[in-house]
């Protein structure tokens, strides 16, 4: 028996065991009968459910369809990290890290440090041009969102602003 | 008469200077947005979602209502000049519509989307206020058991229109069940699969997921694709009027679109793709006029025809929403969550409680419409011109737009790091060819639904025959069944699957 289809043989694992993990969670929760049904009723059933259906997919992932269709291909690793990169490393610039004592940034900082990251992304990098482009941003989001829209974030360094 | 009252208010409400405005941004705002490649509606309205918080409720409705629409049409647009739809509703648009720009066409392809989507925005707006009042009557007759068995039959439109494997499909919603899941249980108090981490024993926000899933997943996809799929067509876009030739050969074809997407938008599971495609297929069935131009050479009722449908089909998934209080597909399983943030239930009591905001939103609908025509049409070059911008300036920006509104959603940036979550996954799920539409709508629906099959369990005492003895109940069991049924019948399966591969 050889994999058809890898996508649907991988997603019908990824199925299976989060409808296990799920089933296996609620599990520790108090059932309940139909009639009075406890936190883990709907859960349960529906873990299960998900679980049979990862198999099925599987299954039918091994059966039907031509040899190696629907390869899953290549993951794009450098846009995958430095997009959700430049997300993380904004939270902590807002939020600040206490548990390394990196007190909250701002928003300025955020936005400056979330461009560059996230550039690394794209196909090419040119420093000069990301810092304008980070700097226009930084402007706009004070503009939009500080003064118009009033939304709460700490805008400087904390210890500029005290 | 009611209808013509009700209406009366409505346009009072919406014609303030105020929501005028509101109804202005969004449209803008929905379109600039919408227009980027690879952004869809979903991604927009999440995106664009933290803007409105600070509004009064009704004006910041009839700004997300206008930002849906904004997004649609802009979705057209990068259709037609890009080659790339900008969402899913737009994929058979793109077809013709390309071929029409490539021809030098591209103003009159732009124009027929635009009046094929006013007219149809038109009827549906008709539709909606003349459906809403006898259909809130019907909701105040459901109890727990119909709500519960209108969710399935929801549920399994929304399996049986969407593209690709039915299965995998089926497997999403049960997972997006599951997610909604997480979080403090209403019954019993206990947090569930909250992993000890507090934050979660609120639940996971569905803007998270939204995000993640919708905005950081295309955008990592994106940005693996080569640089020349994302190719845009520059040329002057010159001649915007179409031909009176066009105008014989658009007019059936919107009419046509308009109605088959009405009806398939009020569809559980409906709404503006489905309505698309229904309508291309339909269109390629239409023998072509002595003298047409071939369908995927740039046809021009091959724009209008989609257009109108996804137009009319986005505008009538609100009847569900705001009678049942039922989400009828992922975008509107989102408005449901913008309600809620400004503490509206959606439902039949909306009606009836609050008709300022339930006409008001009707009636902004169709102004949000006209708009778009007005916007768009006069606007087109500015739409050009940010589409030829390179891509490597705009991606950091709407990264940075994702991060600003998951922030200020709950300003917690616990939120941020689980986006990062959700974007891994997001890009998983694009990886292994799953759709993740029926996930979010899942997700909105899954407490919903324990809720109500706990109701009606308990009404009946544990008794599950509830679901076939109340006549309601069984009758839309049936619907779905027969849903089921019908998608697997060899025939339709090969026809299905064929709709959804366009050559």
């Amino acid at each position: 028996m050889s994999i058809k289809s890898q996508k649907d043989f991988f997603s019908g694992l990824m199925f299976m065991s989060v409808g296990v993990a799920f089933a296996w969670g609620a599990g520790s929760y108090s059932i309940g009968t139909g009639a009075r049904m406890g936190p883990g009723y709907f859960p349960m059933a529906l873990g299960v459910l998900l679980a049979i259906l990862g198999a099925a997919i599987t299954f039918k992932a091994l059966v039907v369809g031509p040899e190696d269709g629907d390869k899953v291909g290549a993951f794009a690793w450098k846009p995958l990290v430095f997009i959700i990169a430049a997300n993380l490393v904004f939270g902590a610039m807002i939020g600040g890290l206490p548990s390394i004592g990196l007190p909250p940034m701002g928003l300025m900082v955020g936005i400056v440090l979330l461009t560059f990251i996230s550039s690394l992304a794209g196909d090419e990098f040119n420093f000069k041009e990301v810092a304008v482009l980070s700097v226009v941003l930084a402007f706009m989001s004070y503009l939009a969102f500080v003064l118009l829209l009033k939304l709460q974030f700490p805008v400087w360094p904390a210890f500029i602003s005290g | 008469m009611d209808l013509i009252n009700n209406l009366a208010l409505g346009f009072g409400v919406a014609f303030t200077l105020q929501n005028l405005a509101y109804a202005f941004i969004g449209c803008f705002l929905g379109t600039v947005i919408g227009v980027l490649p690879g952004i869809g509606p979903l991604a927009t309205i999440a995106m664009l979602l933290p803007a409105t918080y600070a509004l009064p409720p009704v004006a910041a409705l009839i700004m997300l209502a206008g930002i849906y629409y904004g997004a649609q049409y802009g979705g057209s647009t990068t259709a037609i000049l890009v080659n790339l739809p900008g969402e899913s509703s737009s994929v058979v648009t793109v077809i013709d519509g390309y071929q029409m720009a490539r021809n030098g066409r591209a103003g009159p392809a732009l124009a027929a989307a635009g009046l094929g989507s006013f007219f149809a925005g038109c009827v549906g707006t008709l539709i909606l206020a003349a459906f809403a009042a006898p259909l809130t009557e019907l909701a105040f007759k459901f109890g727990p058991a119909e709500y519960f068995s209108l969710m399935i039959l929801g549920l399994i439109g929304a399996v049986v229109l969407a593209s690709g494997s039915l299965l995998k499909a089926i497997a999403m919603i049960v997972l997006g069940l599951l997610m909604g899941m997480v979080g403090t249980d209403v019954n019993s108090g206990v947090a569930r699969f909250s992993l000890d981490i507090p934050e979660l024993t609120d639940g996971i926000g569905f803007i998270v997921i939204a995000m993640g899933v919708f905005g950081y997943g295309e955008i990592i996809s994106n940005l693996a694709k080569h640089e020349s799929e994302r190719q845009v067509f520059t040329a002057n876009v010159t001649g915007l009027w179409p031909t009176k030739e066009d105008f014989r050969n658009m007019i059936p074809a919107v009419l046509r679109g308009t109605a088959l997407g009405s009806l398939l938008g009020i569809l559980p599971g409906g709404g503006a793709v489905m309505a698309a495609f229904a309508a291309y297929t339909l269109e390629k069935k239409t023998p072509l006029r002595p003298g047409e131009v071939p369908f995927g050479k740039g046809n021009i009722r091959g724009v209008a025809a989609p257009e109108s449908a996804n137009n009319a089909g986005a505008q009538t998934s609100f009847i569900p929403l705001l009678t049942l209080g039922i989400p009828p597909n992922a975008v509107m399983a989102l408005m449901v969550g913008a309600m809620t943030i400004h503490n509206i239930q959606p439902g039949p009591q909306v009606m009836t409680s609050n008709p300022e905001l339930f006409w008001g939103l009707i009636a902004s609908m169709w102004i949000g419409n006209l708009m778009l025509v007005i916007l768009n049409l006069p606007l087109i070059g500015i739409w050009i011109k940010l589409l030829s911008a390179p891509y490597r300036w705009l991606f950091p920006s709407i990264v940075l737009f994702c991060a600003i509104g998951v922030y200020s959603t709950n300003n917690t940036t616990f939120d941020i790091w689980l986006v990062g979550i959700f974007g891994f996954i997001g890009y998983l799920f694009i990886k292994l060819g799953t759709e993740p539409a029926p996930l979010l709508l899942g997700f909105i629906l899954g407490p919903m639904m324990e809720e109500y099959l706990r109701r009606a369990l308990l009404l009946s005492r544990g008794d599950w025959s509830v679901f076939l003895t109340r006549p309601l109940s069984a009758g839309l069991l049936v619907a779905a069944a027969l849903l089921l049924v019908v998608v697997l019948m060899p025939s339709v399966k090969a026809k299905r699957e064929e709709a959804f591969v366009e050559d």
